[in-house]
């Protein structure tokens, strides 16, 4: 029986954007504190550990993010863990999370000029204290817009979850087309959900953009 | 963990997975052609445009910009054809390719535009240039040269993204691993050689990018 695309199906949209969101935000937080570490072992001096970490990065910007799913997904299956879209889902989404993010925040770290690494220096402060009280305050000013604007990212690649099964808002939009053959319908509503998810965030981004990134050339230009 | 890898049954359909790759640069490379050209008339619209086709361009960068691939995908392959627009796998892919890159590299070519020093864009105003004139002799050329490292990152995060048109039945690299992994069960080495094959295009991408940039803007410049 052919179903019409009324509220409760638009409600069952809404419900699986709920997990949309679950995904997006374990992604970027989790992502978010490997992606610390990538970042800080990137910029360490210990060179094999630096190339280590370049590699990881390269490795996950150079392949499809659908590709890291599959992997992961059939790999679990190889340990004889059971195949399960949630657990691959979250594994795939914060490694892939942690390399761009690391990535991002590795070009913030370098953005602080270098003479505050010799300052620190010359006042004898080790490595650890330098980066943490140093470096990364003002890395941090630096780092918010992209890293906002990254979030956007995250939000549409779970997108690609509904390809391995995982009823999120797109694989929710595919269950209620087949229910009702009103695909212009439905994929427009999901894509005016997934629109409000991520335009806020898009003109957060621009603006936090604009005023931090209106601070930087004045603050080169002190040199 | 006593599982044994086999590539052997990979390896045995490798002619069929180059043919699926070479549909995935096929695809690429198209959506490129046609994306930049999309992008730079919208650049256009939006520097210099009357204000309703500024409005316009903004609502499709926007639009696309914040939603995700996979959902403008299903748009065009299952939700056009209610508007009798019925395209095939190939065709929607390709469309939704240039649809995609045409807005992200709107906003790349736009950042370049606005990067033309505005003495330049006067002096074709006092030698009587049109507007379009201007754009085309003094602005476009400079403008790509500017961004030409960020249009090619975003064409290679295109090429990587286009794994997710298999999901329309696109018989492409990531179409061809989906049905050789369900014929052989050796799915995570399918993903495995699939995935590497990606980082290969991904480096030969970046190689032919890099070699097009001296071609095109370092040795002769052409007028």
């Amino acid at each position: 029986m052919i179903r019409e695309f009324g509220t409760n199906e638009f409600l069952f949209l809404l419900r699986a954007a709920q997990w949309t969101v679950v995904l997006s935000l374990i992604a970027f937080v989790v992502g978010g504190l490997f992606g610390i570490v990538v970042a800080v072992l990137r910029t360490q001096p210990f060179a094999p550990l630096r190339w280590a970490m370049t590699g990881y990065i390269q490795l996950f910007q150079g392949t499809p993010l659908l590709m890291q799913l599959f992997l992961v997904y059939f790999g679990l299956g190889l340990w004889g863990l059971r195949l399960d879209p949630w657990t691959a889902v979250v594994i795939g989404f914060t490694a892939y999370a942690s390399a761009f993010l690391g990535e991002i925040w590795r070009g913030c770290i370098q953005a602080v000029p270098a003479v505050q690494w010799e300052a620190a220096r010359a006042l004898a402060l080790p490595y650890g204290p330098t980066l943490a009280l140093v470096i990364l305050p003002q890395a941090v000013r630096i780092a918010i817009p992209p890293t906002v604007g990254f979030l956007v990212q995250i939000v549409k690649g779970t997108s690609l979850a509904a390809i391995i099964g995982f009823v999120e808002l797109t694989r929710a939009g595919q269950l209620v087309t087949n229910a009702t053959f009103r695909p212009m319908a439905v994929y427009c509503t999901v894509a005016a959900i997934y629109f409000v998810l991520c335009w806020p965030i898009s003109l957060a981004s621009h603006r936090l953009e604009k005023r931090f990134g209106a601070a930087l050339p004045r603050a080169a230009a002190r040199f | 963990m006593t599982y044994v890898f086999q590539f052997g049954a990979v390896f045995a359909s490798f002619p069929a997975l180059l043919a699926g790759a070479l549909l995935t640069i096929e695809l690429s490379a198209g959506a490129m052609v046609f994306g930049l050209a999309l992008a730079v008339a919208c650049a256009f619209a939006k520097t210099s445009g009357r204000r309703w086709l500024r409005w316009s361009v903004t609502f499709y960068v926007e639009a696309i910009r914040n939603t995700p691939f996979l959902v403008q995908l299903f748009i065009i392959y299952f939700a056009l054809p209610q508007l009798g627009l019925r395209l095939d796998a190939n065709e929607a892919a390709l469309f939704a390719m240039v649809v995609n890159l045409g807005a992200y590299a709107t906003e790349i070519v736009r950042a370049g535009i606005e990067a033309v020093p505005h003495g330049q864009i006067e002096a074709g105003r006092a030698l009587g240039l049109t507007r379009l004139q201007i754009f085309r002799f003094i602005v476009v050329f400079p403008a790509v040269r500017t961004v030409f490292p960020a249009l090619a990152s975003q064409f290679i995060l295109l090429m990587l993204g286009s794994s997710v048109v298999a999901a329309v039945s696109t018989e492409e690299l990531t179409g061809i691993a989906n049905s050789l992994q369900s014929r052989t069960f050796r799915s995570f080495e399918t993903y495995f050689v699939v995935t590497a094959m990606y980082l290969v295009m991904a480096l030969g991408f970046r190689a032919v990018f890099a070699g097009l940039y001296w071609t095109i803007f370092r040795r002769g410049r052409p007028a």
